[in-house]
């Protein structure tokens, strides 16, 4: 493990919906195979009888009552950020090319 | 530090009325303006602030209570939404997003009257140590300006070291508050994990994400936390607040155990911040501490834990940029798809891509028991060692950074060493427990930082130790 070829650098760069240039795919395969290189040093830690930890403070579970709270904000103030509206409907290029 | 009083003492001036909160909020925007050389501020909130302090003006006038910030002016860093400000987490991406809502952070500050000046650069989605990052500038180090400020949040730390403000907000995920508190000459402080709510914080790694003050002293970080900390329905994570309060922070060092800990201590920290942290390990000594040595032999590994699971909760986080609900997008593309490529190709910058990439990879079906299980039960084995060691000692100290501030453009064409600059700092937000690093002297007119730690949920006792030991360092 730990080095990319420049196919695996596509693949990842695919599947993270990014379109690289030449010199970033050039550039990535050295960098991202030196610093997965660098974390393979964990392949040799021995964790028998361990488990991994998701949370650090002991919390499970964390709810709230579904109720409707009124924090004084408008859908407006959201609009404003939308690259591209009809009505109250986000709109988006066609999904099947 | 020469403008400010301690943050107390300007808001009990201002309400007794001995000086408006709008002289107070101007004196702050002129040396933000005067200091612009050095980057530390992506923008000035001028007209909200003014008219903020004009109402606490008129509160003070009318005789009611302004609160326990009264008129005490903060920057942001630009990853924090302020109610209708552009909030950019120094991106593109973000450029020209107005903020819909507002963090409960800022909520809790401003409920207590404080005001927020400006937004403060960063690396962008605070992905870095340097501020070389940002998708708009660097922010120059306020004691050598060919030298960085550390990152991510460099511009709150240089703005605080420039007088810009008595205090501004950091966000720390792998030391970035910490790393350039103490490369700028700055107290930073990273409270437990969970302490304030994140609601309204422009997500990095959302399992070692804190956020803390930057300032001139530990006690006025103590009274910024004490405003901020506690539950928040608003935020899952958020954790209880210490029912007697952060803001009392009486030095306490006598008889406390103090920890050194052997592997921060060790080959890659320099001959004079090693002299640095023992003398202050010394004076602890003289002052009734008691030092033992310790060992976290699991320490060596925590960097390429944090390097797992951070672009792998990067890589997740950052997946809503899509723009198509907000943030930069592509309007030329045919379809969806390309829309989000070209997007968030054009939009987001180097660094974040490559964490992107590596979390995509770690992530992906038949490598993620490999790297991101593994990493999070590295993790188990290290927060393991830090409770045996807490055990045995009251509070953990080394330096916070292995050397001073380095060189702007220095390391930015090699992404591993940039990393290797969080190798002290890392370890806390894994284990999720409080650390500060408090200025404990210089290397040639370079600051060095003191890094203390305590166990989870012992920010108060660690604030008051840490307030008693910066009284021994003055």
């Amino acid at each position: 493990m730990g080095k990319l070829s420049r196919d695996d650098v596509l693949k990842l760069a695919h599947l993270a919906r990014l379109e690289l240039t030449e010199v970033e795919i050039a550039e990535f395969v050295e960098e991202l195979s030196e610093i997965l290189q660098y974390v393979d040093m964990l392949q040799g830690v021995d964790v028998t009888g361990l488990k991994p930890t998701n949370q650090v403070t002991g919390l499970e579970n964390v709810t709230r009552p579904d109720t409707i709270v009124d924090y004084g904000y408008k859908p407006a103030d959201l609009y404003k950020n939308v690259p591209a509206m009809q009505s109250d409907h986000i709109k988006v290029k066609k999904m099947i090319g | 530090m020469g403008q400010w009083q301690p943050i107390a003492t300007i808001a009990a001036d201002v309400q007794a009325g001995r000086v408006t909160a709008r002289s107070i909020v101007e004196q702050s925007l002129k040396t933000i303006a005067k200091r612009s050389d050095y980057n530390a501020v992506i923008a000035t909130l001028e007209e909200r602030a003014l008219s903020r302090a004009d109402t606490i003006d008129a509160l003070v006038g009318s005789g009611a209570s302004a609160g326990r910030l009264a008129g005490v002016p903060f920057i942001a860093k630009d990853n924090f939404l302020v109610f209708g400000a552009e909030t950019t987490a120094a991106s593109n991406i973000l450029k020209g997003f107005a903020a819909p809502y507002q963090a409960t952070a800022i909520e809790r500050l401003e409920a207590e009257g404080a005001i927020c000046v400006a937004k403060a650069n960063l690396d962008a989605f605070a992905h870095g140590s340097s501020t070389e990052n940002s998708d708009f500038m660097t922010t120059k180090n306020p004691r050598d300006m060919t030298r960085v400020p550390g990152g991510s949040s460099g511009g709150s730390a240089a703005a605080v070291v420039l007088e810009m403000a008595p205090f501004a907000l950091g966000t720390d995920t792998g030391g970035s508050i910490r790393l350039p508190a103490s490369y700028c000459g700055a107290v930073g402080y990273k409270p437990t994990y969970g302490l304030v709510s994140r609601s309204g914080v422009v997500a990095m790694a959302s399992s070692t994400d804190v956020i803390g003050p930057l300032a001139a002293s530990v006690a006025d970080c103590a009274l910024v936390i004490d405003v901020m900390a506690g539950r928040d329905s608003l935020d899952g994570t958020s954790i209880e607040n210490d029912p007697l309060g952060y803001a009392d922070v009486t030095p306490a060092l006598t008889g406390k155990k103090v920890g050194v800990i052997k592997e921060y201590m060790a080959e890659g920290v320099t001959a004079p911040i090693l002299g640095i942290i023992n003398q202050a390990i010394n004076a602890m000594a003289d002052a009734g501490a008691e030092i033992i040595e310790l060992s976290l032999p699991s320490l060596p590994t925590a960097l390429a834990v944090y390097y797992i699971l951070c672009p792998a909760e990067v890589s997740s986080n950052l997946g809503r940029y899509d723009g198509q609900r907000f943030g930069y997008s592509f309007q030329e593309a045919d379809t969806l798809e390309t829309s989000y490529k070209q997007s968030r190709s054009r939009g987001f910058g180097k660094e974040a891509k490559r964490r992107i990439m590596i979390g995509t990879y770690v992530l992906s079906s038949g490598y993620y028991d490999a790297y991101y299980k593994k990493a999070q039960t590295v993790r188990t084995k290290l927060i393991n060692e830090f409770n045996a060691a807490l055990q045995e000692a009251d509070f953990l100290v080394g330096p916070t950074a292995p050397d001073v501030a380095f060189k702007i453009g220095e390391n930015i064409d090699d992404p591993l060493k940039m990393y290797l600059t969080d190798i002290l700092t890392v370890a806390a937000n894994l284990v999720g427990v409080p650390s500060i690093s408090i200025p404990a002297g210089a290397v040639d007119g370079l600051p060095v930082g003191l890094q203390i730690m305590a166990a989870q949920r012992a920010d108060r006792e660690l604030l008051s130790f840490a307030n008693g030991v910066e009284e021994l360092l003055a």
